[in-house]
């Protein structure tokens, strides 16, 4: 079991949690993720470690509302636990004097990209940030990338915050600004790592992403998180998660995790229909309740 | 652990022993048990374990231990259920054997000490996997785990990784040399391949957890959600938490792909996918349980490899209600690894086995899922490395078969998490670590290692067998401080 310390919701949907988890805030690095389990009939789901105090025995969650799975978790409070987390899985990300790094955060991405955005910068890179939502609520840690970045630009779809347009517009203009960029790392949807990808592709700037595929174990045993890189098949959960974002094979990866759609709705469905058969049995205990005091 | 040779108390003469049929196990009807994951055979009675037992011939020396990878008392242990002396015959094995209702279930007794069995040559061997899982399973319905006796303890600490079968075996036997022992697994369950690998109708999950609770009772902790190599380093086990030597039983890692075109479709599975899906996760009671499976209910369903874990598989798909369910395998049938109860089983409940054919490509049905794969069909030629005949494809024999799901089971590669983070732990060419034959150990002083990340893919017995080798090469290291 794992303690939550502290749970909070950043944005509508989307809720960080302070977890007590030693052994594995001992060990993370940037770029690294988890594993979890919320109770005994839970599925296991890799999810992105924001950041970990060591000292403190604790890493930071930021969840956002999904499917079932990640309801679930969001309807956790403080105090609640969680029935598994293995991790910390994956390779660390790299990290070295790149020059300037332009680190691109879609929605509830940005968690993943700030731990690794963090190091780059204090390993002495200009980090350029451009953070994305589909509106204001969904641009997250801007506070936190602000902190770690020389400049960050911020775009909503809507334009209910900052400007208008897509996190590629805002790349587009610094390419066309002739701003010099030796590496980009996109974290997000994967129609927005793929309009990056394709974006510097053109202009030759290495690019990562980071892929979060469907998983189960997280220790390269089952391969169900396989995604085709130029072809091969690697395992994001040891090969990855992140890929150099040139050589991989997004439609595959689109592909694959639509692979349970009907049964995700299934379970989504479901777990909707107990939320609210529970509502109403709460709603029928406390008008008998009143009736009876009524009387 | 002496080798106390009991005087015999069967009545019957060995010239009539000889003469009387082995005992079959009960079992569920093939089209009742194809429909659900409960266990297919259901067990001896104790008369019909008595009366198995009457049929050994107690040899002078007997190859069924000679033969058996832990080498279990096996004449022993069947002269005590002879005596009707149940949990002593229980005992007896578990002087060799921390799993006995595991084995019993799930070994090849053909290739081990039935295969050795004298009987075998006038009729059919012994029925000692019979006999084993009977003793086994009696044992834990009359014996109190309060009685285990405990070792006195050495105040030396050892750390096992992977909570498969070699690296419970060799917890158990340290334990039972008085050593302090933590088995550290990866998944949330602990049991390793037993628990994710093999399916409820072949080895009932409720029988690992009782095993395990047994070995709890012996005083051994497990910790689970812990990758080693990862969560902690084999290096922090030794300098840091103060383990005295580590045994590294993390079992044969990655599920190999065939490499053809079409394996990314939807629809396609490694076995260890499949399988952990099903067992670990219980996607078969979906939607009790949230991890999902797709729906292939009616529809064709192949699995490509002629393995114990090919078998488990297909035998799976169909209880899930695959309409049509094929073993696609490149060699003939007598090549086949599997148990033969298990082909024998998997025949009854009604899998076709297209031996000698062997998918070249999967094909899509422009959606993005599996339809169909296409096939080539094989003839045998010299044999290979393995010492089995060679399959070669035949030219212009190709053929297609419809497909919704097709599950690949032709082996794994070695898992490079504990290697590439453990330094001066030398590995072989393929990957796998390095370890002597004998006493388990591997280049990193402290550090044994056994099990298919020794071997690469084998069984649970051979597992088994290492584990119990480094247990003694464990407890002879921190005995003599010698390395």
């Amino acid at each position: 079991m794992f303690k939550i310390i502290h749970a909070q919701f950043i944005a509508p949907g989307i809720k960080r949690f302070i977890l007590e988890a030693p052994r594995i805030a001992r060990k993370q690095r940037p770029g690294q993720f988890v594993i979890l389990r919320v109770n005994e009939t839970g599925e296991r789901i890799p999810l992105t470690i924001e950041r970990s105090d060591p000292e403190k025995g604790t890493v930071n969650l930021v969840v956002q509302s999904m499917g079932k799975t990640t309801h679930l978790l969001n309807s956790l409070e403080t105090g609640d636990s969680i029935l598994d987390i293995v991790g910390p899985l994956g390779k660390p990300s790299e990290i070295a004097n790149f020059g300037t790094v332009v680190v691109i955060g879609g929605g509830v991405g940005t968690a993943m990209a700030y731990p690794t955005a963090a190091a780059l910068k204090r390993a002495g890179n200009r980090v350029i940030t451009i953070l994305g939502g589909r509106n204001k609520d969904l641009v997250l840690l801007e506070r936190e990338m602000r902190e770690v970045s020389d400049t960050v630009f911020v775009t909503t779809d809507d334009g209910s915050y900052a400007d208008k347009g897509l996190v590629t517009d805002k790349l587009r203009q610094l390419i066309e600004n002739g701003t010099r960029i030796d590496l980009v790392l996109a974290v997000g949807p994967i129609p927005m790592m793929q309009a990056v990808a394709e974006m510097t592709r053109k202009e030759r700037i290495r690019t990562i992403v980071s892929l979060n595929p469907i998983m189960i174990d997280g220790t390269g045993m089952c391969g169900g998180c396989r995604v085709l890189v130029e072809g091969k098949s690697e395992f994001a959960c040891v090969d990855g998660p992140e890929f150099d974002a040139h050589r991989v094979d997004f439609a595959v990866l689109v592909q694959r995790n639509s692979m349970y759609r009907d049964a995700e709705k299934r379970s989504m469905d479901d777990y909707k229909r107990e939320l609210e058969e529970k509502k109403a049995a709460v709603k029928t205990e406390s008008d008998m309740a009143c009736a009876l005091e009524g009387k | 652990m002496a080798a106390t040779t009991t005087k015999s108390k069967n009545p019957i003469p060995n010239r009539e022993r000889i003469k009387m049929p082995r005992q079959h196990m009960p079992e569920q009807p093939p089209l009742i048990r194809a429909q659900q994951f409960t266990e297919v055979n259901l067990g001896y009675s104790a008369e019909l374990a008595r009366q198995e037992a009457l049929r050994c011939i107690e040899c002078a020396k007997p190859t069924c231990t000679e033969t058996c990878p832990v080498g279990v008392k096996v004449k022993d242990f069947v002269q005590l259920i002879v005596d009707g002396d149940f949990l002593g015959a229980a005992a007896k094995i578990r002087e060799d054997n921390v799993l006995p209702a595991i084995t019993g279930r799930v070994c090849p007794q053909e290739d081990h000490c039935e295969g050795g069995c004298l009987l075998k040559k006038k009729g059919e061997s012994l029925g000692i996997g019979y006999l084993e899982r009977f003793v086994a399973d009696y044992e834990q319905q009359h014996f109190d785990v309060k009685n285990i006796v405990k070792a006195p303890p050495t105040g030396k600490k050892v750390a096992i990784v992977g909570s498969g079968p070699s690296g419970l075996t060799a917890a158990g036997d340290l334990v039972q040399r008085g050593h302090q022992v933590h088995v550290f697994e990866a998944l949330h369950e602990v049991g390793g391949v037993l628990t994710y690998g093999i399916p409820e109708f072949r080895l009932p999950k409720k029988i690992i957890r009782e095993q395990v609770d047994y070995m709890r009772a012996m005083g051994i902790e497990f910790e689970t959600d812990v990758v080693v190599g990862r969560t902690v380093t084999i290096n922090e086990l030794l300098e840091e938490e103060g383990y005295d030597a580590v045994f590294i039983g993390t079992g044969a890692g990655l599920p190999q792909f065939m490499g053809i075109p079409g394996e990314h479709l939807n629809g396609v599975y490694s076995a260890n996918e499949f399988l952990t899906r099903i067992n670990l996760m219980h996607a078969y009671e979906f939607p009790k349980y949230d991890e999902p499976m797709v729906d292939f209910r009616g529809k064709n369903v192949a699995v490509i490899g002629g393995g114990n874990t090919a078998l488990d598989a297909i035998r799976s798909a169909l209880r899930l209600g695959a309409g049509k369910a094929y073993v696609l395998y490149r060699r003939s049938e007598a090549e086949m690894p599997a148990r033969l109860e298990e082909v024998k089983h998997a025949r009854q409940e009604g899998i076709e086995f297209q031996v000698l054919a062997a998918p070249i490509e999967f094909l899509s049905d422009g959606k993005g899922w599996l339809s169909a794969a296409r096939c080539q069909k094989m003839e045998l030629g010299e044999p290979d490395a393995s010492g089995r005949r060679r399959p070669v494809p035949m030219a212009g024999s190709e053929y297609e078969v419809p497909l919704s799901v097709a599950v690949i089971a032709i082996g794994t590669s070695a898992n490079p998490i504990v290697q590439s983070t453990t330094p001066g732990l030398n590995t072989n060419k393929r990957g796998y670590i390095q370890a002597d034959e004998t006493s388990q150990r591997t280049s990193r002083k402290g550090v044994f290692a056994g099990g298919d990340i020794v071997t690469g893919s084998a069984t649970v017995i051979l597992a088994m067998g290492a584990g119990r080798r480094a247990a003694k090469g464990i407890h002879d290291y921190l005995k003599s401080g010698q390395w």
